[in-house]
């Protein structure tokens, strides 16, 4: 019977998944301008902001990752044996893009939570708080662990 | 780099630390003058040879990195540490020490994460590296933890060891991560519990010494050579390790004759009925299910009652086992497993299969989440058949 001890909650991972459009919850009423009609101030800012957030993470003991994705990406499928990739794309019309995301290591999801909320304090336009939703995942663990009755 | 000098500064790391830290000397500073200690030993001894007191060596000279470290830090203070006059510590001290350590390392003010991090580091002998590496996180993350930890537990003096159980509890942590990468955790947390237990004749050091070394043995069985997880019902048990079996229950009963039961003996008890049973079909369920009982006396838990529902199942009958699961929170972590075993066993295939189902998708790891797909799998198909 594979029932075991749960782990106790010692470290695990969550992955804050930034989107560029997204199909989850609306937008905070006045925070949806796109970045490229603030000011160049606002957005050297904001990236400021972003990586500070890392640099706390880092001096905290919590930093895993931090990547960007570029926005425009290639569907691409197998088509059998000896014959090349079909690819397809892209398009204009998706509805929900994957920016780019930050992997931290924390000891609960409370805390995964307030990391994700001070990412989405960063300043947008005129230095206000964009208050962007963050999408919040936990990593699986491989392994259960080792007790198993 | 000679594998008989890591092992040799291994298990000298932590005794020295020991004796700096008996002394007097803040524990961070003296875990910091250790490590340096460490790396004069890596320059010099291969080549020079290994000093014939090579403890007292590390001693006198992270005690001498010490002295720099206050002389730099603070001039004002410039007090002699007695790091240099004392003498080298007898049996009784050093086994002090190691607890004592243990317990700093282990003390109530960290989160488990740091506690079982400062623990490699400072007790097991381990490099920020390899502690990073079994955990999955960058080398300056876990440099940074470890930092912060050991700030956390330095400042104060500590002539007292401290509650042994938040030691077991973190020594057992340690064992249940298993091993990810190239150190392997349930070895190195074997290994400090020995020592622990070595120095302690508290029954509950015994009884996880014997807990870990009653599920390590069946280590080789536990998954398949493609890396898939096998339920205890359904391994190999003749990959089972004997000999370790046979210590783990002479440890084991060594303990439970003292007659102060406690959680990690009941737990060992348990797992030496099922080490005991030479065909999954043989186990002593009823006995078990005793055990059970006294646990969920000791120490009782939700995680607790929901293994006991399965010793019930076994004993009683499934729906003995699914009445019991009827009184368990909903979002219990496996119950859903549960049921669909009991659920199986009772005929329920249709339930069964849809509860396997269910439990894959709230699985937290991906050797569960497969195993239970498999399940859900194979009672669907047969469903179809059927």
């Amino acid at each position: 019977m594979a029932v075991s001890e749960p782990k106790e909650p010692l470290m695990a991972k969550y992955l804050l998944l930034k989107h560029y459009r997204r199909t989850g919850p609306a937008w905070v009423p006045g925070t949806d301008i796109p970045m490229d009609q603030w000011s160049p101030e606002d957005v050297t800012a904001h990236i400021a902001f972003m990586q500070q957030v890392a640099d706390e993470l880092r001096e905290s003991g919590e930093f895993v990752d931090a990547q960007a994705l570029s926005p425009e990406g290639t569907w691409v499928r197998y088509d059998g044996e000896g014959r090349p990739p079909v690819t397809d794309g892209p398009f204009a019309e998706t509805k929900d893009l994957i920016a780019g995301w930050m992997v931290i290591d924390v000891d609960s999801p409370e805390r995964a939570y307030e990391a994700a909320a001070r990412l989405s304090s960063a300043p947008g336009k005129d230095g206000a708080p964009i208050h962007e939703w963050l999408e919040v995942r936990p990593f699986m663990n491989e392994l259960p662990p080792t007790v198993t009755e | 780099m000679s594998d008989a000098l890591t092992d040799l500064l291994r298990t000298l790391s932590p005794q020295v630390l020991g004796i700096l830290v008996r002394r007097g000397a803040d524990f961070a500073a003296a875990e910091d003058a250790v490590q340096e200690a460490l790396v004069e030993a890596w320059r010099h001894w291969p080549a020079e040879g290994t000093p014939a007191e090579p403890r007292g060596w590390l001693v006198k000279v992270a005690g001498r990195k010490l002295i720099d470290e206050q002389r730099s830090v603070s001039a004002r203070q410039r007090r002699e540490l007695r790091v240099h006059r004392e003498p080298e510590p007898g049996p009784a001290e050093e086994a002090d020490d190691a607890l004592l350590l243990l317990s700093r390392c282990c003390h109530p003010s960290l989160t488990p994460a740091s506690a079982v991090a400062l623990t490699l580091r400072a007790v097991g002998g381990l490099t920020t590296g390899q502690i990073a590496e079994a955990f999955l996180v960058p080398e300056p993350t876990m440099g940074q933890r470890i930092s912060r930890a050991k700030k956390t537990v330095s400042g104060q003096r500590f002539d007292t060891p401290g509650e042994v159980g938040s030691v077991l509890r973190v020594l057992y942590l340690i064992f249940n991560e298993g091993f990810t990468g190239e150190v392997d955790l349930a070895e190195e947390a074997i290994r400090l519990t020995r020592q622990l237990a070595a120095s302690s004749d508290d029954p509950e050091v015994a009884g996880l010494l014997a807990l870990m070394l009653l599920h390590h043995a069946r280590r080789a069985a536990r998954r398949t050579a493609a890396g898939a997880v096998v339920p205890l019902a359904e391994q190999d048990r003749s990959r089972w390790d004997t000999a370790m079996i046979a210590e783990g229950v002479d440890v084991l009963q060594a303990a439970l004759a003292r007659d102060a039961l406690g959680e990690y003996q009941a737990q060992a008890a348990i797992a030496a009925l099922h080490d005991d049973a030479a065909r999954a079909d043989e186990t002593d369920w009823p006995q078990i299910l005793e055990w059970y009982d006294e646990l969920l006396r000791l120490a009782p838990s939700p995680v607790v009652a929901l293994n006991r529902a399965v010793a019930v199942g076994e004993v009683d009958g499934p729906l003995a086992g699914i009445r019991i699961l009827d009184g368990l929170p909903d979002d219990l972590p496996r119950r859903d497993a549960v049921a669909a075993w009991l659920h199986e066993r009772a005929g329920h295939h249709a339930v069964a299969a849809e509860r396997y189902a269910v439990a894959a998708a709230r699985a937290t790891t991906t050797g569960e989440r497969d195993h239970l797909t498999r399940q859900a799998a194979r009672l669907n198909a047969g469903l179809g058949e059927g």
